[in-house]
C-alpha cells in the first residue's frame, strides 16, 4: 500500500477514510447529544419550578436568546422550542448519526474485511451534509421568533401558522440530514453486499453488520416519504400552498382567506410516521448489534440462536414499514385501519422479543467478564425490556386512547432510547475505544459512570410512567400545574393530577441533574484516555473473534495489512480443543477463541 | 489504496459497486416520488365535489415533451451500446442529441410555467351567469347556472399579481377576459357544448381576445394567478414537475460532465467510462419514467 503523507486538513477534516469519518461523526453527534441534554435540563427545571428563573444558566440564556428568556425565565414559546429541538437534536442529530454514522462507518468495513467503504467520497459528503444540516438547525435558535416550536413531529397546520421562520429552518435542515442518511445508507449496503472478504458468507457476518444492514435499508426506504412531506410543508411555509391546510381554517379568529384550502393535516402525519416508526428501529437495531458483540465477547460463548436473531432482524425491518399509523389512533382514522395497525404492531413485538431472549439465553452458563462495556450491555437488556413492555399497551388502540400524549409515552420511548440505545452506545464506546486509540478507558471511572447513570435513568423515567397513568399530559410548559388538584380551578375535578404526581417533577429534575453529574467522569475519562489511558498490549485486547481486531491498532488507511480470508462464523468462543495449540505456539493457556480469519488448524500428531 | 469492484464485476453478485449503488438510490427515489403521487391521490380523493380543476394544462405541449424525453432515453441507451462497441464518436453524437432533448424539455417546461403565471382565477362573492355574459359560455354547460369563479387574463396585471397588489395600484375594478382555452369542463362536456353550438348555428368561441368582464374589487373573494397557492392541484403540479425538472437538470449536468470534462477517462479506462454512462443512464430512465407517470396523472386525469 502506497503510504503518502496527507496534510492535516486532507487527513482529518476532508478525509475520505471511513475511520476518520466515523470519528468525525462520533465527536459531532456526541456534541449534539450534549446540546440536547442541556435543553432537557433547562426544561426539567422549568417543569419542576414553573415560572422561576433558571439558576446558573438563566443569564446566559437571556443574553443568547433575548426576550423569550427575559430575566432568565423560560417563556411558553421558548419551552416549546426547547421541546421541539430536544427531540429533533437527540433523534436526528444525536442518536442516528451516532449509531449509524459513527459506529456503522467505523466498524462495518472492518468487520466485513474491506479496506474502506464502497464510495469514500460519498461518505465524506454524507458527513458534510449532516454537519450543514446540524448547523442550520442550531442557527434557527438565534433568528427572530426562535427555533421550531411544533414538537419534533411538526404537525401542521400548527407548524405552519406559528409566526417564526424556525420551522422553515427545521425543514431545510431536515432535507440536509435526510440526504446525509441516504448517502450513508447506500454506502453501507453496497459495502456489505460487494466488499465482504472472501469466505465471509452472509451467515458468517457478525450480528452488528446485520443490524447495520437492516438499519441502512430502513433509512434508505423510509426517509424519502418524510422528505417528500418536508418538501410539501416547505411549500406551505414558503409558497403559501395548502397541502396540509384544510378548508375553513381560522387562525387567531381570522378566516385564512388567502389560502386555497383543500389540504389534509393527516397527510403529513402519514408521511411523517412512515419515516417516524422505522426511525425507532433505526435507533434501536444498531444498539442491539453493539450489545450482541459485547455480550458474545464477554460471556466467551457463541451467541445463542444467531440465525433466529438474523431472521428476526430482517422481519423487524420489513414489519417496521407497516406499523406507522399506530401513532395516529386518536386521529379518528377509523376502526378498520386501527385494527390493521394494532395487529401489525403486536406482531412486530415477536421478533424483538426473540432477539432479546436470545441475548439473555446467551448469558446462561457463561463465565462472564463484568468489565464496563459488559455492564452497560447487560443492563441494556432489562432497560430495553421495560421500554418494550411499556409499549404493548400503546399498541392496542383502546389503551392508547387513554395513554396517548401523556407522560406515559415519554417514559416508554425514553426507556427504549436512553437507558436502551444510549447504554448500548456507551458499551460500544468503552469496547472499541482501544481499537480506535490504542488505549483503554479507565475502569473505575467507567464503573462510577455506569452505576450512577443506571440509577438516575430509572429515577428520571420510571416516575414518568406513573405520571402518565395519572393523566399528566406531555408538552405542558408549566409541568401540569394548571391541571393539578391543588389548582383553584380544578377543585373537585376528578382526574386532576394529585400532589404526589406533581412532586415527582422535583424527583425527575434532581435526578436529571445528577445524571448530568455522572456524565462528567465519562467525558473526562474519554478525553483523558485518548492521551494518557493505559496502552493496549496487543491488537486484540478483549480476545475477540471478529475481523476488526485483526488489524494494527489503530488501523491504518486501508485497514488490513494481511489478506483476509474468512473460515468461520463470528462467535467461535468457548473452544478448548487440543489442536489449537499448534497454531498458537507455546502459550501456557489455550486460547478459548478462534478469530474468523484464522486458518483451520491441522491436528498435529 | 484501491477499492475492489469499482469497475470489475464481483463474481457472486454479478455487479460492480456503482450499479448496486444506483439501484439503491433509485429505490429511495421510488419512495420519494411514490410518496408525492400518494399525496396527490389522497388530496384528490379528499377534494370537495367539483373542486378539482380540469383542463388547465396544455395537453399537446405535455405530450410533445413526453415524446422528447422518451427520445432522449432512447439515445442514452444507444450511446451506451456505441461505447460498448468502442465507437466513441457515435456515442458523442448520440449524447449531444440526449442533451439537446433534455434542454428542450426544460425550455418547454419553463415556457409552460410562464404561461401559467399570467393566467388568473377570480372567486366571486356574487356569482354571475353565462346568460349575462356570453363570454362565460365555457365555464358552465347551463346558461343559468351561477358561476362563482372566472378563469382568464386580467388587463395590465402581468404575472403573479394578487388582490393586494392590484389594490395597491389603486384599482377599484379589474377587467377579466374569460379564457375559453382553459375549460372548467371535462373534455367530454366540451365536446357536447361544441356540438350543441354548431347545431344552433353558432361558432365555438375560442379566441383569447374576448370582451372583458369588469369585476368590482369588492366582489372579489379571492384572486390568484396559476401559481402553487392557487389550489392544491397547482400546488401538486408545480411541486411534482419542479422536483422532476430538478432531476432532469441533475441528469443534464452529469451527462455533460461525462461527455466533456471527464472524457479523457475513455482512453485511460474505457470500461469505467462505459459504466459511468450505464449508471447515469439508469438514473435517466428513471427520471423519464417519473414523467411518464406524471404526465397522465396531472394532464389527462
Amino acid at each position: 500500500m502506497a503510504s503518502h503523507e496527507l496534510g492535516f486538513i486532507r487527513k482529518y477534516i476532508f478525509s475520505v477514510d471511513h475511520k476518520v469519518i466515523g470519528v468525525q461523526y462520533l465527536l459531532t453527534s456526541l456534541a449534539f447529544l450534549f446540546t440536547g441534554f442541556m435543553l432537557m435540563l433547562v426544561m426539567r427545571w422549568q417543569l419542576a419550578n414553573p415560572g422561576e428563573p433558571v439558576p446558573v444558566v438563566g443569564g446566559l440564556l437571556e443574553s443568547l436568546l433575548g426576550e423569550p428568556a427575559s430575566e432568565g425565565k423560560i417563556s411558553a414559546d421558548l419551552y416549546n422550542s426547547f421541546g421541539a429541538m430536544h427531540g429533533t437534536i437527540m433523534i436526528f442529530m444525536g442518536i442516528v448519526p451516532l449509531v449509524f454514522g459513527a459506529f456503522g462507518n467505523y466498524l462495518v468495513p472492518l468487520q466485513v474485511g474491506a479496506n474502506d467503504m464502497a464510495f469514500p467520497k460519498l461518505n465524506m459528503l454524507s458527513y458534510d451534509s449532516y454537519l450543514v444540516g446540524g448547523i442550520i438547525m442550531l442557527i434557527s435558535f438565534f433568528i427572530p421568533g426562535g427555533a421550531a416550536q411544533a414538537g419534533w413531529t411538526s404537525y401542521p397546520p400548527l407548524a405552519t401558522i406559528i409566526p417564526t421562520d424556525g420551522q422553515t429552518y427545521w425543514l431545510v435542515a431536515m432535507i440536509f440530514l435526510i440526504t446525509s442518511s441516504l448517502l450513508g445508507a447506500i454506502n453501507v449496503i453496497v459495502t456489505v453486499i460487494q466488499l465482504r472478504a472472501p469466505g465471509l458468507t452472509w451467515m458468517r457476518l457478525p450480528f452488528f453488520v446485520w443490524s447495520q444492514f437492516v438499519t441502512a435499508f430502513l433509512l434508505l426506504l423510509a426517509f424519502p416519504p418524510m422528505e417528500a412531506g418536508a418538501v410539501l410543508q416547505l411549500m406551505d411555509n414558503v409558497a403559501g400552498t395548502s397541502f396540509y391546510m384544510p378548508h375553513g381554517l381560522v387562525i387567531s379568529g381570522q378566516p385564512a382567506t388567502e389560502l386555497s384550502g383543500g389540504g389534509s393535516p393527516l397527510l403529513w402525519q402519514h408521511l411523517f410516521w412512515f419515516l417516524g416508526h422505522p426511525e425507532v428501529y433505526v435507533l434501536i437495531l444498531p444498539g442491539l448489534g453493539i450489545v450482541t458483540e459485547v455480550i458474545a465477547n464477554n460471556t466467551r460463548k457463541p451467541i445463542w440462536g444467531y440465525r433466529a436473531m438474523v431472521y428476526s432482524v430482517l422481519s423487524i425491518g420489513f414489519l417496521s414499514m407497516v406499523v406507522w399509523a399506530h401513532h395516529m389512533y386518536v386521529t379518528g382514522m377509523g376502526m378498520g385501519i386501527s385494527m390493521f395497525f394494532q395487529t401489525t404492531t403486536t406482531i412486530i413485538s415477536i421478533p424483538s422479543v426473540i432477539i432479546v431472549t436470545c441475548l439473555m439465553l446467551s448469558l446462561w452458563g457463561g463465565s462472564i467478564r463484568f468489565n464496563v462495556p459488559m455492564l452497560f450491555a447487560v443492563s441494556f437488556l432489562p432497560m430495553f425490556g421495560i421500554g418494550g413492555l411499556t409499549g404493548l399497551p400503546l399498541a392496542l388502540s383502546m389503551a392508547d386512547l387513554a395513554l396517548h400524549d401523556s407522560y406515559y409515552i415519554i417514559g416508554h420511548f425514553h426507556y427504549v432510547v436512553a437507558p436502551g440505545t444510549i447504554f448500548a452506545v456507551f458499551a460500544g464506546v468503552y469496547y472499541w475505544f482501544p481499537k480506535v486509540t490504542g488505549r483503554l478507558m479507565n475502569e473505575r471511572l467507567g464503573q462510577v459512570h455506569f452505576w450512577g447513570s443506571l440509577l438516575c435513568m430509572n429515577l428520571i423515567f420510571f416516575p414518568m410512567l406513573a405520571q402518565g397513568f395519572a393523566g399528566m399530559g406531555r408538552r405542558t410548559y408549566d409541568g401540569g400545574q394548571n391541571y393539578a388538584a391543588a389548582h383553584p380551578a380544578n377543585e373537585g375535578v376528578i382526574g386532576a393530577v394529585s400532589d404526589t404526581m406533581m412532586q415527582l417533577n422535583d424527583v425527575i429534575a434532581w435526578s436529571a441533574l445528577a445524571l448530568a453529574a455522572f456524565q462528567l467522569p465519562f467525558i473526562f475519562n474519554f478525553f483523558y484516555s485518548v492521551y494518557a489511558g493505559r496502552r493496549v498490549e496487543s491488537d486484540n485486547p478483549w480476545q475477540a473473534t471478529t475481523l476488526e481486531w485483526q488489524t494494527p491498532t489503530p488501523p491504518p488507511h486501508g485497514n488490513f495489512t494481511q489478506d483476509i480470508f474468512v473460515y468461520r462464523g463470528p462467535y467461535a468462543y468457548s473452544l478448548n480443543h487440543p489442536g489449537s495449540e499448534a497454531s498458537v505456539g507455546t502459550v501456557d493457556e489455550l486460547p478459548d477463541f478462534e478469530p474468523q480469519n484464522q486458518p483451520l488448524v491441522a491436528v498435529t500428531t | 489504496m484501491k477499492i475492489p469492484y469499482t469497475t470489475e464485476i464481483r463474481e457472486d453478485t454479478g455487479l460492480y459497486n456503482g450499479k448496486v449503488g444506483m439501484w439503491l438510490f433509485l429505490a429511495s427515489e421510488v419512495m420519494l416520488f411514490g410518496a408525492l403521487f400518494s399525496a396527490y391521490v389522497l388530496l384528490r380523493i379528499g377534494a370537495r365535489e367539483g373542486e378539482w380543476p380540469h383542463g388547465l394544462l396544455n395537453i399537446p405541449i405535455g405530450a410533445f415533451n413526453t415524446l422528447v424525453l422518451i427520445t432522449s432515453s432512447m439515445t442514452v441507451a444507444m450511446s451506451w451500446t456505441a461505447l460498448k462497441m468502442g465507437n466513441f464518436s457515435l456515442y458523442r453524437k448520440l449524447q449531444v442529441v440526449t442533451l439537446a432533448c433534455a434542454v428542450l424539455f426544460l425550455g418547454v417546461k419553463a415556457w409552460e410555467y410562464s404561461e401559467k403565471f399570467h393566467h388568473y382565477e377570480i372567486w366571486l362573492n356574487e356569482p354571475l351567469t353565462a346568460q349575462e355574459y356570453p363570454q362565460l359560455a365555457g365555464h358552465s354547460t347551463d346558461l343559468n347556472a351561477p358561476i362563482t369563479s372566472i378563469i382568464g387574463h386580467i388587463d395590465d396585471a402581468g404575472s403573479f399579481a394578487t388582490l393586494a397588489s392590484l389594490q395597491e395600484q389603486g384599482k377599484s375594478t379589474v377587467e377579466i377576459h374569460p379564457d375559453e382555452f382553459h375549460y372548467r369542463l371535462s373534455a367530454r362536456e366540451q365536446g357536447q357544448r361544441r356540438k350543441a353550438e354548431r347545431a344552433a348555428g353558432g361558432a365555438a368561441a375560442t379566441s383569447h381576445a374576448q370582451a372583458g368582464i369588469p369585476i368590482d374589487v369588492s366582489n372579489i373573494a379571492r384572486l390568484s394567478a396559476f401559481v402553487p397557492k392557487h389550489s392544491t392541484f397547482f400546488a401538486m403540479y408545480f411541486t411534482l414537475t419542479g422536483l422532476h425538472a430538478l432531476h432532469v437538470l441533475g441528469g443534464v449536468l452529469a451527462f455533460a460532465y461525462i461527455l466533456w470534462p471527464a472524457s479523457k477517462m475513455w482512453r485511460q479506462d474505457p470500461e469505467r467510462y462505459t459504466n459511468s454512462i450505464e449508471v447515469t443512464g439508469l438514473f435517466w430512465h428513471f427520471v423519464d419514467l417519473v414523467w411518464i407517470f406524471a404526465f397522465p396523472v396531472l394532464y389527462l386525469l
